[in-house]
């Protein structure tokens, strides 16, 4: 970037006396380890003190909402992915439940179990790297290491279920792509209370750590109004005092069958997005709990959207109907009516909302992704100015984005 | 509540989903500034806009969503954008709610759409001097060849902006005619083998 | 393992002495490629398995490459993780510039590769069209086990190239540039 040396801080020798008044222009990013990712954020100081934060977004952009405009309903699925990379299988359920409010599909009930169960997994996963990433910003390793270890438990059971790490495509319109395996649920649990015990080490390490305490109290401060005018979600929106958690308020999937509690916090701070953060992990875990013990017998799919849903591979070899029906599917996309939906879901990140218009058959017309990180991160030139220049590692680790989705 | 009565000038837009209303330009200000203060849509949560494709009148539509955190409700607001089609405008509703302003920015970006009054209409996903409007449908996904925004960069690698290769998917068989016709292939097809690559003129 | 140091500089003080004979080009080779600084160009999805390969279960400080930098006056092996779009592509090539040599660069993953499942407007159709690449790791997104074979055989390479003849002829790596537009 012609910017990258645009660091000028003046021949030093003549200015020494006015020094103090210099305002100097500083350039974070795009490759910077505090940006988590390709953010880069314009910086203007006097002093340590910033004055005015540009955020400049768009390094990774890679034209998603054109790529939709081109393929099919169910080839789509793994681009979802790639959006909130941390948390996959949640963008997976929000992606595929847009789309069946479109069709009007209803998904049997252990179909939806099963995806609160993926959709809690990914916050979890999520939330760890994100508390595990934050620890490490403010100067703590160990957390981080923690965290990790916890996760790779969890990429495990994700690969048995999904055959991949992290880039899942578990969903399909109508359905997910296969039942759960044998067993896994037993070691779901397994892993879940494992990780009681590493969240109450990282809680140690971090909650009561003084460094930590005096970096993040009193940072970064999101007033309530100024959460909503600018369309925050999620811990960040909560973390302000706003007790909205779509699960809770617009209940989906089958979010009203489980008990839970929403985390809010009191200041706006960054230490209150931290704490909302590990409480959540806690209710996840409830939540998951819950779902495994009450996950109903039945159908994983929805057997009556015949046009939608691409049968299961051991009927297409063997049946003639659902030969021609899996290859309708495959060539020509899933059927959805014409007409227009906007559907949100509260994922780790905040509300991911996805608009999309049909105009019929199995080509989205036009399908825009609300990404709760680019809302999260338009706040950054209101709280930024006034602080330290080394708080912006603080806040930016509290924000807990992801470009991929943010840039979209 | 049937906001039509408060509001003469909507035009109710059918949804499945949510309460859905078109509005005229002209009123949209003075619409999103009440809805937000008298009606409870404290939250911007989405805006964008969707193009009806070329020699459409009107042919950009901005979408906005709105939520209401009261009764958890929410509420769809279409409006068409005035002008021609190659400068389409609507008014801004940054000064109501802050987050509008990077929405109307991508939108600007995305689509052309011009939103007067805006503090800082630039580009936000793309570079500054990219000179098309990606989300028109007439803009070819796989892009258009161009120069390398850096000329430095691009002297000594010799690296061009160049279109993307679609011959390897993913396919998509049409939607009309009979099926034995329609061999499932990428949607882009504005350049293959037959056709050249789609060439660096100025802007679309 | 059979390293390069057993094969080529073998060496058994009772028997020879506290005197190592041995090629200049096996002794460089051999630091270089046991002590590779990583700069992890963490773009996308892939710089979080890039994480989880520094992390406590994958580990890559068994194979010496722990010492990530972010500083690319610091490192020596950019590991570009992810989507490089156009709008990154200059930034990523003024980053390399910034290295100093010998540096080795590895494209981690589809998109880094090739441009992977991203074929529109925006994304550059694989990061050798602007950086010489070493070594290509295939996957979307790569296992970490992947990307510590890939960085395995970035050490193979490494141990083969003629180190001294670079440094006495006092000049960089020859650009292995890709000439013009494919
Ligand atoms: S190769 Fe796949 S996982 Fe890696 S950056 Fe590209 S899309 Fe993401």
């Amino acid at each position: 970037m012609p910017e990258s040396r645009e660091i000028s801080i003046g021949d030093v020798e003549s200015q020494a006396a006015t020094l103090q008044s210099e305002k100097m222009t500083l350039n974070v990013g795009p490759s910077h380890p505090t940006t988590h990712g390709v953010l880069r954020l314009l910086v203007e100081l006097e002093g340590d003190i910033m004055t005015k934060v540009t955020p400049v977004i768009g390094y990774l952009h890679r034209g998603d909402e054109k790529i939709a405009e081109n393929m099919t309903y169910n080839q789509f699925v793994p681009y979802t992915d790639r959006l909130d990379y941390l948390g996959p299988l949640a963008n997976n359920v929000a992606y595929a439940i847009a789309v069946e409010k479109l069709a009007g599909i209803e998904v049997p009930a252990r179909c939806q179990a099963i995806r609160v169960i993926c959709t809690e997994l990914a916050r979890i996963s999520s939330h760890l790297l994100g508390l595990g990433v934050f620890g490490m910003d403010t100067g703590a390793w160990t957390p981080f290491m923690y965290c990790f270890t916890e996760r790779e438990k969890l990429m495990d059971l994700f690969e048995e279920l999904t055959g991949a790490r992290f880039t899942n495509s578990y969903t399909r319109i109508g359905g997910v792509t296969r039942d759960i395996p044998e067993g896994w649920t037993g070691r779901v649990i397994e892993a879940l209370n494992s990780m009681q015990r590493t969240l109450k080490e990282v809680d140690t390490l971090l909650t009561r750590n003084r460094i930590f305490y005096d970096r993040c109290v009193g940072v970064g401060i999101i007033a309530k109004e100024d959460a909503i005018s600018y369309g925050l979600t999620g811990p960040n929106l909560r973390g302000s005092g706003i007790p909205l958690d779509l699960r809770k308020d617009k209940p989906y999937s089958g979010y009203e069958n489980y008990d839970f509690d929403v985390p809010v916090g009191k200041t706006g701070d960054c230490y209150d997005r931290f704490l909302v953060r590990m409480e959540e992990v806690h209710q996840s875990i409830r939540i998951v709990m819950q779902a495994i013990e009450k996950l109903p017998d039945g159908p994983w799919y929805a057997e009556d959207a015949k046009k939608i849903f691409a049968p299961p591979k051991d009927k297409v070899l063997t049946s003639m109907e659902e030969l021609i029906q899996n290859f309708m599917i495959v060539t020509q996309g899933p059927q959805i009516p014409a007409g227009e939906v906007y559907f949100e879901a509260e994922n780790p990140k905040g509300a991911l909302g996805f608009y999309v218009v049909s105009r019929g058959g199995g080509v989205p017309y036009r399908l825009k992704i609300r990404a709760p990180s680019f809302c999260n991160l338009s706040i950054l030139p209101k709280i930024l100015p006034g602080l330290m220049l080394t708080d912006v590692t603080t806040v930016l680790g509290s924000l807990d984005f992801v470009m991929g989705e943010c840039d979209r | 509540m049937n906001l039509k009565e408060t509001f003469a000038f909507l035009e109710e837009r059918p949804a499945k989903d949510c309460p859905a209303y078109n509005c005229p330009a002209g009123h949209l200000v003075n619409l999103m500034q009440a809805l937000r203060d008298q009606h409870g849509y404290s939250m911007l949560v989405d805006m964008t806009a969707v193009d009806e494709g070329p020699g459409q009148t009107p042919r950009f539509i901005a979408v906005y969503h709105l939520f209401n955190l009261e009764s958890f409700e929410y509420l769809r607001i279409a409006s068409a954008c005035e002008g021609d089609e190659s400068a389409p405008e609507i008014p801004t509703v940054s000064h109501i709610w802050a987050g509008a302003d990077w929405h109307e920015r991508e939108c600007y970006d995305m689509f052309g759409i011009r939103f007067k009054g805006h503090p800082d209409l630039r580009r936000i996903l793309m570079w500054d001097e990219y000179p098309y409007y990606p989300l028109r449908k007439e803009f070819p996904l796989a892009g258009f060849d161009m120069d390398f925004q850096a000329a430095d960069v691009a002297e000594r690698t010799g690296v061009r902006i160049q279109p993307a290769p679609m011959a390897g998917g993913p396919f998509v068989s049409g939607d009309e005619g009979p099926m034995s016709e329609k061999e499932p292939r990428a949607k882009d097809q504005s350049w293959r083998e037959q056709h050249k690559k789609p060439g660096g003129s100025g802007p679309a | 393992m059979t390293t390069a140091t057993e094969q080529d500089v073998g060496y058994n003080s009772k028997i020879e002495g506290n005197v190592i004979f041995s090629s200049a080009d096996a002794i460089i080779n051999w630091v270089r490629s046991n002590s590779v600084w990583p700069m992890p160009m963490g773009l996308a999805c892939c710089a979080i398995e890039l994480m989880g390969v520094g992390a406590s279960k994958f580990d890559i400080a068994r194979f010496g490459m722990e010492v990530m930098r972010f500083s690319p006056r610091q490192s020596d092996c950019m590991i570009v993780a992810g989507t490089v779009t156009y709008k990154m592509a200059e930034a990523v090539r003024r980053i390399y510039d910034q290295m100093a040599e010998p540096k080795w660069v590895v494209a981690m993953g589809a998109c880094a590769s090739s441009g992977g499942m991203y074929r529109s407007y925006a994304v550059l159709q694989g990061v050798d069209r602007i950086l010489p690449v070493d070594v290509y790791i295939s996957g979307c997104p790569p296992r970490p086990e992947a990307l510590i074979d890939g960085m395995l055989r970035l050490q193979e390479k490494i141990r083969t190239e003629k180190s001294m003849w670079q440094i006495k002829a006092g000049r960089p790596n020859p650009e292995k540039l890709p000439t013009g537009p494919r």
